[in-house]
């Protein structure tokens, strides 16, 4: 999905980003399209551009308040919630080739789980919002202090591609390489510390935690308490306490790698798809002979 | 005695499908008052300010 979503390779010889009729189409992921080889459009990047020039669209009698950046994110949301941030997200997958590297490895406190919904709410709505410059226009707080995709993804690559903007670099591309370093090396120590503390995108989608349509189900009957999805769990989720946390991006690996006795099984509109063959392994069931 | 099918059905959750069904019409609303233009146009930009240059 990284590939398909920053499917435009052209910019080594345009030296620009793709300007085509794709980028209507919204990334499920954070993906910013100003990266050169973007061919979607970041629904957090859009939904503040949207929020920050609402003033001088209802001047012109233009109604833009988002409603189709939010209802694209919504319709994704909704069909498959934060499994988004567990298959589909370029920077997820950054953050977790990172956690390969070989160190010592340290949790996030869960505290710092709520963070990301103050991004979402501030950076992203209330701020481009309502801190406007004389001319009525706000600023995309979160594309412009935060992001470290952005900053990965297009800012260090258009430096590369146009030298010349080297020239117009200051303090806010410093913060963000700050940032960006930052998270570099928190992702080698913690697992997917942007997804749990930053994201306003998995914000975004884990508000439709129990509404999505794809889930994972728990089976209480089934479980053990033998705690074996615990350490698997890249977002640090104690599925049999939690089946509908906030933080499970349905990466499947308590359901494949951890549990031997069905008690977590996929399920698409309610309907079971785990315990009868589909997308599982076979798994012993208690109570079976040992091989 | 539930036949298997009809267990199924009855498993089915609504919600989603509601859910998404509120979202598509909201999309719908903004690619009618043409929003999909703007949001082409921002997108066809390289914002410098996003990535902190300029």
């Amino acid at each position: 999905m990284a590939l398909l979503v920053n499917g435009s390779w052209s910019f080594s010889y345009t030296r620009t980003i793709y300007q085509g009729p794709l980028k209507v189409v919204c990334s499920p992921g954070l993906n910013c399209y100003s990266c050169p080889a973007a061919t979607t459009y970041c629904p957090i990047g859009s939904l503040q551009q949207l929020m920050a020039g609402i003033r001088i669209a209802l001047e012109n009698g233009q109604n833009f308040f988002g409603l189709y950046v939010i209802g694209t994110m919504g319709v994704l949301g909704g069909a498959f919630g934060r499994l988004i941030c567990g298959w589909a997200c370029p920077f997820g997958l950054i953050q977790e080739l990172l956690y390969k590297i070989p160190s010592k490895k340290f949790s996030i406190p869960q505290k710092l789980n709520y963070v990301k919904y103050g991004f979402l709410l501030f950076f992203v709505i209330l701020l481009p919002l309502t801190v406007v410059d004389d001319f009525g226009y706000g600023e995309l707080w979160f594309c412009k202090y935060v992001c470290p995709a952005g900053t990965l993804e297009a800012g260090l690559p258009m430096l590369v591609l146009q030298p010349a903007l080297s020239q117009t670099i200051g303090l806010v591309f410093y913060n963000k390489l700050t940032i960006l370093i930052g998270f570099i090396i928190w992702s080698i120590l913690a697992s997917r510390p942007f997804c749990r503390t930053a994201c306003p995108l998995g914000a975004f989608y884990a508000l439709f935690k129990k509404l999505k349509l794809v889930k994972l189900r728990f089976s209480a009957e089934n479980c053990t308490k033998c705690e074996a999805c615990h350490p698997v769990c890249p977002m640090g989720v104690k599925f049999n306490e939690s089946p509908d946390d906030a933080e499970c991006i349905s990466c499947l690996k308590c359901m494949n790698q951890a549990c031997k006795f069905d008690a977590i099984t996929l399920e698409i509109a309610g309907i079971p798809f785990g315990s009868q063959g589909g997308l599982r392994m076979h798994r012993p069931k208690p109570g079976d002979a040992a091989t | 005695m539930r036949t298997e099918s009809e267990k199924k059905v009855k498993q089915v959750r609504i919600t989603p499908f509601i859910t998404i069904l509120f979202f598509l019409i909201m999309g719908i609303f903004g690619i009618m008052t043409g929003e999909v233009g703007r949001v082409l146009e921002q997108a066809v930009q390289v914002c410098l300010s996003c990535i902190g240059i300029g």
